[in-house]
Order: C-alpha cells, then sequence, then structure tokens
C-alpha cells in the first residue's frame, strides 16, 4: 500500500475553506505532507490546529477544498470507506481520550481486540512492547483515573501505535509533560517514525520540542498559512511574525490581548469610590 | 475474567428469574389453564339474560367448578342469549336433563353458572342443549318487582 | 412581543430538529444492532449495568407497592363487601397498568439517567471521538448494547416487579386482614387473562424498555460535552421519560383494552 503514496502525497489539502458557527477557522489553505515526514502545525491557540486534524480524520467535513488522505477524497469517503481509512491512522487526543473504566493494558489492547482476531497471548506481548515504547509497562494495571494527564497521554500514545499506523497526529503531544519524559516522548516520535516508516503530523505550540524534530514546519495564524519550510528557514525567515512567533516575544505582530477597548478608558467609566 | 464469569452469573440469574416470575404469573395469577379447551365437551344453553356473566367464567356443580363459560353471543332467531360453555372430560355423566342457571357469588361478586342435575339416565353429550335454563338476576327487576307488591299491598289494605 | 414570539420559534424548531436528530440515531442503532449479534458479550455487560444493578429498588418498591395496593383496595372493598375481590383488583392493577409503569419510571430514574451520564461524559472526554478515530463506531460499540440491554431488561424487570407486588399484597390480605388465601388467588384466577392482561402488560413494558432506552442513550450521546451540559441531559433524561411513558401508557391502553 505504500506504493502508490510515494508518487501522490499522503496528505494534500488544497483551498481548505472551513467555518465554526460564525467564526471562520481557514480559508483557502494548502498543506501537503510527503510519506515519511514529521510536519509540525504551529501557531496560537485557537487557531483551529485541532480542527486540522479532526478534518484529516473524517470527523468534520470541509465547507470547501479539498482534504485528501493517501489518494482519497475524505469528506467523500461512504462511512465504511472512511472507517477503513482510519485504520491505518493513529491519534494521540490532547486529553489521552483514555476510556475510564479500563486499565491502561486493556486500553492498549482495545484496538487490537476491536480490530483482529489475535489471540490473547499475541495481544499480551504486544501491548507489553507498546507499553514499553512509552516507559509505562509498569502502570498496566493502573486505570487512567490514577494517572497524571502526562501519563495518561503516553498510554494514549501507546495505545495509538497499537495497530501501527502508517500515519500519527499528535494534537499537543508536549503539553504538560514534565522535562525528562518530554525529551523522551519528543525521541519517541523521531524514533517511531524513521524506524516504523510512519507519518507525522505535529500540531503543536511548543516552540522548541516541535522544530528541534520537525521535517517541515507550518505556521497557521488568522486562517492563514503565514509561513511553511525546514526549522532553519522559519529561524532565518525575515517576517516579524515568524520571528515573534518563534523567539516566543510577548508583543509584536501578533497581540497578546484579546481585542478590547482602551483600558484607561474602561477602568474610568466606573470610578472607584 | 473471573470477573466478567460473576458479571455473566449475575446476567444469567436475572433472565431466568424474569423468566420465571413470567411462568408464574402466567400459571398461579392468570391460570392459563383456561387455554386448554380441547379437554372436555360443549354444551349450549339459552337464556333470556345473561346479565354481568363474562367469558371464561366459572360453571359449577354443587358448588365444584366442572367447566368455564367459552363464548355469549346472541342468537338473532330465538332472541337469547347462547352461552357456550366446555365441561371437563372427567364429568362426562351428567343427566341430560340438567338445567342451568346464572348465579351470582356474594351480593356484587362475579356471576357464575350454576348446573341443577335431573334425572334422566341418558348424559349430556358434546352439543347437547340445556333444556332449562334461568336467566340471571337483575337487580333492578328485583327492587322493582319489591316496590310494586308494597304499593299493591298498600292497597289491598 | 415579536421577540417573544421569535424566541417561541427558535425554541419549536430546536425542538423539532432534536427529535429529527433522535429519530436518525434510532435508525441507525437499529442498523448497528447486526453486528451485537457476533459479541454477545458486549450485551451481557450492559444487561448488568442497566438491570441486574436496577434489581434491589425494582423488588424492594415491588413489595411495598404491592403492600399498599393491598390496604388501600381493602379498605375500598370492603364497604361493598367484596374483601374476596381483592386479589383481582391487585392483580389486574398491576399486570395492566402498574407493573409496566411504575417499573419504566424507576428505570428512568435508576437507569436512565445513569446511561446518560455515562454517556455524556465519555462524549465530554473525548472518547466517543477518540474511539471514532480508531475506527470504532461508538453507535455500534457503546450506544447499541446499551439501547438494547434497556429493551431486553425493562420486560423482566416489569414482570419480576409485578409478580412480587402480588405476593406483598397476598402477605397484607392474609396475614393483616383476615382474607381467605384459597379466594384471593380463585378470584384472581377467574377474572385475569394471561393474553389481555399478562401479555398485553409485558409488551407495554417492552414499548417502555425501548422509549427509556432510546431516550436516555440519546440524550447522552447529543449533549452538550461540558459538565452542565452532561447533568441537563441527564435531567431531561429522567423528565422526557417519565413524561413520554405516561401519555404512551394512555395510547397503549386505549388501544389494548377497549
Amino acid at each position: 500500500m505504500a506504493g502508490s503514496a510515494v508518487i501522490t502525497p499522503l496528505i494534500d489539502i488544497k483551498g481548505l475553506v472551513f467555518s465554526r458557527g460564525q467564526r471562520r477557522l481557514f480559508s483557502e489553505i494548502d498543506i501537503t505532507v510527503e510519506q515519511g515526514e514529521v510536519v509540525a502545525i504551529m501557531g496560537p491557540s485557537g487557531t483551529g490546529k485541532t480542527t486540522l486534524l479532526r478534518l484529516i480524520g473524517g470527523q468534520l467535513r470541509a465547507d470547501a477544498g479539498s482534504v485528501k488522505v493517501a489518494g482519497q477524497e475524505v469528506g467523500e469517503l461512504s462511512r465504511r470507506d472512511l472507517y477503513r481509512l482510519r485504520r491505518r491512522m493513529g491519534v494521540l487526543f490532547q486529553s489521552g481520550a483514555l476510556f475510564t473504566d479500563m486499565t491502561c493494558y486493556e486500553n492498549v489492547a482495545f484496538p487490537l481486540r476491536e480490530h483482529t482476531n489475535l489471540s490473547e497471548a499475541l495481544i499480551y506481548h504486544i501491548v507489553l512492547m507498546k507499553l514499553q515504547t512509552v516507559g509505562l509497562r509498569g502502570a498496566r494495571d493502573l486505570y487512567p483515573a490514577e494517572l497524571s494527564g502526562g501519563m495518561a497521554r503516553r498510554v494514549s500514545l501507546a495505545r495509538a501505535l497499537a495497530m501501527d499506523p502508517e500515519l500519527m497526529l499528535y494534537d499537543e503531544p508536549f503539553a504538560g509533560q514534565d522535562p525528562i519524559s518530554m525529551g523522551a516522548l519528543t525521541q519517541a516520535i523521531r524514533q517511531l517514525n524513521d524506524a516504523l516508516g510512519i507519518t507525522s503530523i505535529i500540531v503543536s505550540h511548543d516552540v522548541g520540542e516541535t522544530l528541534s524534530i520537525a521535517d517541515r514546519v507550518y505556521v497557521i495564524s488568522e486562517e492563514q498559512v503565514v509561513a511553511c519550510g525546514t526549522p532553519d528557514e522559519l529561524r532565518n525567515s525575515d517576517s516579524a511574525w515568524v520571528q515573534q512567533f518563534i523567539q516566543a516575544l510577548p508583543d509584536g505582530p501578533v497581540p497578546f490581548h484579546y481585542p478590547a477597548a482602551d483600558l484607561d478608558d474602561e477602568l474610568r467609566s466606573r470610578p472607584l469610590k | 475474567m473471573g470477573n466478567m464469569r460473576s458479571i455473566e452469573i449475575a446476567v444469567g440469574t436475572f433472565v431466568v428469574a424474569g423468566c420465571v416470575a413470567l411462568f408464574v404469573l402466567a400459571m398461579q395469577v392468570s391460570n392459563i389453564t383456561a387455554f386448554q379447551r380441547t379437554e372436555g365437551y360443549t354444551v349450549v344453553g339459552y337464556f333470556q339474560n345473561v346479565g354481568g356473566l363474562r367469558e371464561r367464567a366459572p360453571v359449577s356443580l354443587g358448588g365444584v367448578q366442572i367447566g368455564r363459560v367459552t363464548a355469549i353471543e346472541l342468537d338473532q332467531a330465538r332472541l337469547e342469549a347462547r352461552v357456550e360453555m366446555t365441561i371437563s372430560a372427567d364429568y362426562d355423566d351428567l343427566p341430560s336433563d340438567s338445567s342451568g342457571s346464572i348465579r351470582t357469588s356474594g351480593l356484587l361478586g362475579e356471576q357464575y353458572v350454576s348446573l341443577e342435575p335431573g334425572g334422566m339416565p341418558d348424559a349430556l353429550q358434546n352439543g347437547s342443549e340445556l333444556l332449562v335454563t334461568q336467566s340471571a338476576l337483575v337487580l333492578e327487576d328485583v327492587v322493582g318487582r319489591f316496590i310494586f307488591n308494597q304499593s299493591a299491598g298498600d292497597q289491598s289494605e | 412581543m415579536t421577540d417573544l414570539l421569535q424566541r417561541l420559534g427558535a425554541a419549536t424548531l430546536n425542538n423539532v430538529a432534536t427529535l429529527g436528530r433522535a429519530a436518525c440515531f434510532f435508525w441507525r442503532i437499529l442498523l448497528g444492532l447486526s453486528e451485537l449479534l457476533r459479541r454477545p458479550g458486549l450485551l451481557v455487560h450492559q444487561i448488568y449495568s442497566v438491570g441486574v444493578l436496577t434489581l434491589v429498588i425494582i423488588v424492594v418498591s415491588g413489595v411495598f407497592v404491592g403492600m399498599v395496593l393491598g390496604l388501600q383496595g381493602y379498605y375500598t372493598l370492603v364497604d361493598f363487601g367484596a374483601e374476596e375481590s381483592l386479589g383481582v383488583l391487585v392483580a389486574l392493577t398491576l399486570t395492566r397498568e402498574l407493573g409496566p409503569v411504575v417499573t419504566a419510571l424507576l428505570f428512568a430514574g435508576r437507569a436512565g439517567s445513569a446511561l446518560t451520564a455515562e454517556i455524556g461524559l465519555m462524549k465530554a472526554t473525548e472518547q466517543l471521538a477518540g474511539m471514532e478515530m480508531m475506527a470504532v463506531d461508538p453507535e455500534r460499540r457503546v450506544l447499541a448494547p446499551r439501547l438494547l440491554a434497556a429493551v431486553i431488561s425493562l420486560p423482566l424487570l416489569a414482570t419480576l416487579f409485578t409478580l412480587l407486588a402480588i405476593f406483598g399484597a397476598y402477605g397484607v390480605a392474609t396475614t393483616m386482614l383476615g382474607i381467605d388465601g384459597g379466594a384471593f388467588w380463585s378470584q384472581m384466577q377467574a377474572q385475569v387473562s394471561f393474553t389481555d392482561d399478562v401479555l398485553n402488560g409485558l409488551i407495554k413494558s417492552l414499548a417502555f424498555g425501548v422509549v427509556a432506552g432510546w431516550i436516555a442513550v440519546f440524550n447522552g450521546y447529543d449533549c452538550m460535552p461540558t459538565s452542565q451540559g452532561v447533568s441537563r441531559a441527564t435531567t431531561r433524561t429522567v423528565v422526557v421519560t417519565s413524561l413520554i411513558v405516561l401519555g404512551l401508557d394512555f395510547v397503549l391502553t386505549a388501544l389494548m383494552f377497549d
């Protein structure tokens, strides 16, 4: 199945337009991801990065434009074909999305039990290996409520990897991780990608970690792709916007404050007695 | 896995308990034996007035239930109520001139058909007709007659 | 004034839209039921949490409802000298009406609300979305077994409720009220029909099972994925189920016992 994917990009988004309610999130966005790449999609909070992952996974439909995954137009797939396509994807949710009534072990075993007829012995081996990858083999009998947010995310990663996906979608994988596991996780994403031939899309606003492992980066802001290129190209970009974002400057083209009236005027309108 | 097993056992017990409850409802509460109409023979009686007699009402002789009313309909030719009752095959030697009357158990209780045995040597057969019948006692008629008698008595004095 | 009309219109449209979503949802669940046949384990699990865990409240309230019915029925009947008919009164009331209806109301409070809250929280914590992205259809894996479990459990619970209530009334009648046990049963057997009363009651509880399960599962699936949304959906499940059960009971009674 890799044969055809080498010629066309694995993910090909063209002229994507999407609004949620009254709010326009994307207008005319183009993104391509080649087989085997690690592509980061970055941008300030609230620009709809998670929404983009949902569009790729077929949970949302584009208002206009096309979202193609492995050459198939996601929005036009029948339910059966969409579910077949999703079997080739793994998603790491921001919250982890672990099943709270199952242990870590059962969570990781869940996709295997749903989609395969493997023996329990084989599932045991696979699950333990996946949990070992994320360093939580010892936590296999714990319930998600007994894990910290960062640990839950790692179990969720093991679960996403259980079916050996071709495409991994990471939604904010670094948020809430302590420095040690953050470093390990960053390396793990890169190594998984190279060792297993996975294609990865990372949605994040942690600049340092993301730039250290991404092959290419798309920066999204205000409905548009404002910059794209390798991490080095971005670092050397002369766009004030990109520099502000990468160097984490508090003020610049992107305002820190949500649009509001002048603070002085607002305070004066209700004077203290 | 042990947990799953105890859940299975609990669910199994639950389903069995529900089915047993339905069975008891059928046998103890609604007496499903009323369905077994085949065991017995049918006797017909014509009544001028059946009162509140219902289908499935008991048919008794000497206070012992021997069958049930299976159908009540109006005979257009005779303009009388045709009551069909099934008598249990155990009682196959009832005199053919037995009479039937509709009675009430208690003042406001349910109505039933009471058979009074006759003296003929031959027995009631399947499809036999009760020759002598007595209609249900209608309370209004009784009260009406009572008042009429009272006023008649007043005049004679 | 126009503002009021506008809001009224919007609310009406919203409700109609919800009804439409609920109908489509029901249809999709029906289509998903076939997959359940291959995995009865899922169903067993749900019958446990929906049916077996509701047993306690059904058993206890069944016995007490029967005992109260026995007492009240006796006080009424004794004025007419017809206290021997207590068994008939109790059995007909329970098999035709109280058994299915009270069970459905208790079911909505105990199991329906739990179903809605569980599914709503699964939605709020992205578990359902996560399942979808793992190529597992939550409608078939999570919702269909729960709905079917409700449909199976409610008739069983209603039957148990009815039977226990009749025995509760029997206990009160023979021990406290001095009614002859034989008369209690024999009058009941003479007047209660299996098809007209017991089976019709069973059909009612089956219909209530569909309604209660459908409303509970749909409200959970359709709720706003916030803590307030889940709590509202749970309340709505209990209120809407109770109202629809009572309304449907009237319709079914009119159809069955004409």
